[in-house]
């Protein structure tokens, strides 16, 4: 190579490097929960990802208060509450204080010849008001009588009854102290909601943090060191968690890894500027690979730049190739060219392994493919390309022939133990198809960074608040709300008769707080006119301890409800159910989504199951018009699905891949007895991992089906050399062989103790299995002493 | 069958015999303090006894009034199941008061209804002979005999639940007979207690 050469070839490199670094630094990152999440959704899924997204539902944060007695934490609840209201981050701030509660009832009270499900034409007549109000009487002598006795006087039909009861479907949160407490009233509760969509995870931080320092503010406020305890959960915390897990993981990781691998090239080069020449392609093809996603997705995920730990681990294999077959070696000419062919094909079916994640629908995976294959075809074309020209004539590199010698004689050892492969293979394959049933673990929770431990309390935190998580939505979308509203009427009374029938547990919708038009109207209009009630009530009171001369104030609320305009949604302002109301119904480009969440019986294990067919079947008897749409969400069942769609879509993509590996093996080798000597190894490693896993009790999610693919993508790298001639490879290769294993152990390796269950796969699966991989390949060789005594 | 009038007149009878007799029995019956009442109560056998509760409210011409059994379970489990005017359970354990009308059932805490609370809760604590639990809401008095005598509970912070003025109770030995609540707008209740029933 000519100095002009080299030059050229430098300067074309650090002109790469440094658009490169432009696109990383402008790239943006995320570490959300949008990679689990589909690139081209079905209408269903585009549903699912708005509530997971924007709903309501990704805007709460549930709190619990323990430590201290009763009285205590309802102290540290008001002060924190009230110090929340007070900030501007919230749209609401509930802990079940008695000035909201009353704030709601007056307002329910205010409303209740609009909102009473019992008024109708009869409702007024002389027999219905009679029969109301005896009900009412009855009611006076129940042990609940005191409750209503000062209403009776403005309400003596009893309206406001017939409201609650629609509302007390719904689970309440158990009060104590004046506040919400947990069912075993050692905990204080409240619910927040966080004014930031669910999807901006920098705002749901900064409110999370604001929670903390209100808790912080009321427990400093009290006198004494009584120790209290703050939980939360809620979509928001999990996000804001899993992004700190997923950033904190990435980092130590990253920081590892490299760690251990300049450890270990330090070891072997001996020499700092070697070491930094031998990082170049690392780091050039991590640039690349970055820049790649973010150019190609707009948006690099942490999990994409966590699985880089492993890129480093296969790039620096180049580096090693280069140095070590340079070390003792005078001159450049016979280099890399010896073996490069062979680095050549083991990068192209590792590009194979990885490049078909591209097609996936998964965003994680695809973003994982693009990173890998970028990375390691900029790593490649630096060893190949650059390096040289920044290495010396005549550099002093480490010799590692002795260690190859020593390899080199251990390899007998090794091969006498060739039987050992079939062995594994079979078992391998025995214990896979043992355990075909229950293989794959067929939840998307599974790839989930947040622990069970937290779904747990999120589960017991919901059930306590009385907001259990609905197992699935009602949609029903129309041109305008009042049509909207009008059909969540309707299909309201099927649903009604979906709970008496045990299908689902409850639901709910705007109707008890904001009836359509049409129903207000008509509940108007039943209300009889002053002087026609007046003797209707008297005729109505004449058996009954309850005279009409008592009842004026209710004449008076009658005549002023006649009057009174109908509600709208801004009627709610100010009550706690306000943004409950308005967050079932969405303004869409094409008018207005009204979506009803159906809920399950509680179940501590999760299984938030409905009866479907039997909702799709009722649904099916609803009237409806052209102009609207009812559709029924199955919020789980969706999800899984999602995920079921995922493995299937990574199935069929490793076989392509595999396939693919297959193809070019056999062009590259143009031999059959050759391809089987690559394939064996690597099959049985594969088959040895998932047997090992199997027996570990892990059940299997589509990252370990990915790791599997990458495993033999990854350790035909070294299968290759294995196969190359028809005796075993030279010891400098093999000893570039074993650190090339060992730093790519490392890379993955790290992964696998990873709390993040997608990382943990991937590494759990191809760290092992490239070990093996190597291992297997070594035994099926034919040692070089036997051969060719030397 | 005595009419009521009798019946009043009866009851003004015994009254007015226990303020006779209050200062002299009150000498001889020395032994009977309110531990001692409070004794009797908690060792009574508890079982299903009927009752009958009449309610006479200023907004009523004449007074309502429901009849059904009491079901006490010591400690603190108190049922009452309504027969008339119409079907309707009320069961009170621990904390939570259910109410189960129509095949409905809702449930209430009473921490969150002070005047319920003091109201059915007081009943429970007199049943079960908890002295400590009536203190801490009532200043208490009784006067009379362990055959005949009468309880009056006060409240201890009238703020709490304004309504109430004050509780007074009716019993014989281990038995309550009468409980009447009084109220401050002179609304009031009260619910005899008859015999066990098998």
């Amino acid at each position: 190579m000519t100095a002009r050469g080299r030059l050229l070839r430098i300067a074309g490199w650090l002109t790469a490097v440094g658009m490169l670094l432009v696109l990383v630094v402008k790239a943006e990152y995320s570490a959300d929960m949008s990679v689990f999440l589909p690139r081209s959704p079905t209408p269903e899924q585009a549903l699912l990802v708005d509530q997971l997204q924007e709903g309501t539902v990704s805007r709460l944060t549930l709190v619990a208060i323990s430590g201290g007695d009763g009285a205590q934490r309802a102290q540290v609840s008001q002060a924190m509450a009230a110090r929340l209201r007070a900030s501007r981050a919230f749209d609401l701030v509930a802990n079940g204080d008695e000035a909201a509660l009353e704030r709601d009832r007056v307002w329910l009270f205010e409303h209740r010849y609009l909102l009473s499900p019992a008024v109708d034409a009869q409702r007024f007549e002389v027999a219905g008001l009679r029969e109301a109000l005896m009900e009412t009487l009855d009611w006076l002598v129940s042990p609940a009588g005191m409750l209503i006795e000062d209403l009776v006087p403005r309400d003596p039909t009893g309206e406001l009854i017939q409201i609650l009861e629609r509302l007390d479907r719904g689970q309440q949160p158990r009060r104590e102290h004046g506040i919400w407490v947990s069912r075993d009233g050692r905990q204080a509760l409240l619910l927040v909601l966080t004014r930031a969509s669910g999807a901006d995870l920098d705002a749901q931080e900064a409110a999370l943090a604001a929670i903390d320092a209100a808790f912080a503010a009321a427990d400093d406020a009290l006198p004494g060191a009584t120790a209290f305890q703050l939980v939360k959960s809620g979509p928001g915390v999990f996000a804001v968690e899993s992004r700190a897990t997923i950033k904190g993981e990435v980092m130590r990781i990253a920081l590892l890894a490299t760690l251990v691998i300049v450890t270990l090239l330090l070891f072997v080069y001996r020499s700092v500027p070697v070491l930094l020449l031998g990082l170049l392609p690392v780091a050039t093809g991590a640039l690349a690979g970055i820049a790649a996603v973010s150019l190609g997705f707009g948006v690099v995920h942490g999990l994409t730049i966590g699985f880089g730990a492993t890129l480093i681990g296969e790039a620096v294999d180049y580096g090693i190739y280069l140095f070590v077959q340079r070390g003792g070696l005078d001159s450049d000419q016979s280099t890399l060219s010896d073996l490069w062919p062979t680095i050549r094909i083991g990068l192209l079916t590792s590009v194979c392994g990885f490049g078909v994640m591209l097609g996936s629908g998964f965003p994680g995976l695809a973003q994982l493919g693009l990173y890998s294959t970028t990375g390691l075809i900029a790593a490649a074309l630096v060893t190949r390309l650059v390096l040289p020209a920044f290495l010396p004539a005549k550099p002093k590199l480490r010799d590692l022939t002795p260690l190859g010698m020593v390899l080199g004689r251990a390899l007998p050892a090794l091969a006498r133990l060739r039987w050992l492969v079939p062995v594994f293979c079979v078992t391998g394959l025995i214990v896979t198809w043992v355990h075909r049933d229950g293989l794959w673990n067929d939840s998307l929770l599974a790839l989930s960074p947040v622990s069970p431990q937290a779904q747990a309390l999120d589960a017991r935190l919901r059930a306590e608040m009385g907001a259990p998580e609905a197992s699935a939505l009602l949609v029903i979308e129309a041109p305008d709300l009042e049509t909207a509203l009008r059909q969540a009427e309707r299909v309201g009374r099927v649903l009604d008769g979906l709970v008496e029938e045990g299908a689902i547990a409850g639901w709910d919708g705007p109707a008890p707080f904001l009836p359509s038009l049409a129903t207000q109207r008509a509940r108007l209009a039943s209300l009889p006119e002053p002087a026609v009630l007046a003797s209707r009530l008297a005729v109505a009171t004449v058996e009954l301890p309850l005279k009409a001369d008592r009842l004026e104030p209710f004449l008076a609320d009658v005549e002023r409800a006649r009057a009174e305009a109908v509600i709208g949604p801004a009627s709610l302002a100010g009550t706690s159910f306000a943004l409950a109301v308005t967050s079932m119904m969405i303004e869409t480009g094409q008018g207005w989504r009204v979506s009803l969440p159906l809920r399950a019986p509680f179940d501590p294990v999760g299984q938030l199951g409905i009866d479907a067919e039997r909702v799709r079947e009722a649904l099916a008897s609803v009237e409806h018009s052209n102009v609207v749409s009812l559709s029924l969400l199955e919020l789980k069942a969706e999800s899984d699905a999602l995920y079921a769609a995922y493995l299937n879509e990574a199935i069929v993509l490793s076989l392509i891949g595999l396939a693919a590996i297959l193809l070019l093996l056999s062009i590259a080798l143009r031999s059959l007895a050759r391809l089987w000597r690559v394939l064996l190894p690597l099959l049985t490693a594969v088959l040895t991992v998932t047997g090992a896993l199997v027996l570990a009790g892990e059940s299997l999610i589509l990252m370990h089906l990915v790791g599997l693919l990458l495993v033999v993508a990854v350790g035909s790298n070294y299968a290759l050399f294995f196969a190359r001639g028809e005796a075993a490879p030279a010891p400098r290769t093999l000893a570039s062989l074993l650190f090339a294993n060992l730093t790519t152990l490392a890379g993955f390796g790290l992964l696998a103790t990873s709390s993040v269950p997608v990382l943990q796969a991937i590494g759990i699966t191809v760290g092992p299995g490239a070990v093996l991989a190597l291992l297997f390949a070594a035994m099926l060789s034919r040692p070089r002493a036997a051969v060719n005594p030397d | 069958m005595t009419s009521p009038r009798l019946r009043i007149r009866a009851r003004l009878i015994r009254l007015f015999v226990y303020a006779v007799l209050g200062g002299v029995l009150s000498a001889r019956a020395a032994g009977f303090d309110l531990d001692a009442l409070m004794t009797l109560l908690s060792d009574h056998p508890h079982g299903r006894v009927s009752f009958v509760e009449t309610r006479h409210l200023a907004l009523l011409d004449r007074p309502i009034a429901a009849r059904g059994d009491l079901v006490f379970i010591p400690p603190d489990r108190l049922e009452r199941h309504t027969q008339a005017p119409r079907q309707e359970s009320a069961i009170l354990d621990g904390d939570t008061l259910t109410l189960i009308r129509e095949g409905r059932r809702r449930e209430l805490s009473l921490s969150q209804h002070p005047g319920i609370a003091l109201l059915i809760g007081s009943l429970r604590a007199v049943l079960s002979g908890d002295r400590a639990r009536l203190e801490r809401d009532f200043v208490l008095s009784h006067a009379g005999t362990p055959d005949a005598w009468i309880l009056d509970l006060l409240p201890r912070a009238p703020e709490a639940v304004p309504s109430l003025r004050r509780i007074h109770l009716v019993g014989s030995r281990g038995q309550v007979e009468r409980v009447e609540m009084i109220e401050t707008d002179g609304d009031r209740s009260v619910i005899e207690i008859g015999d066990a029933l098998p």
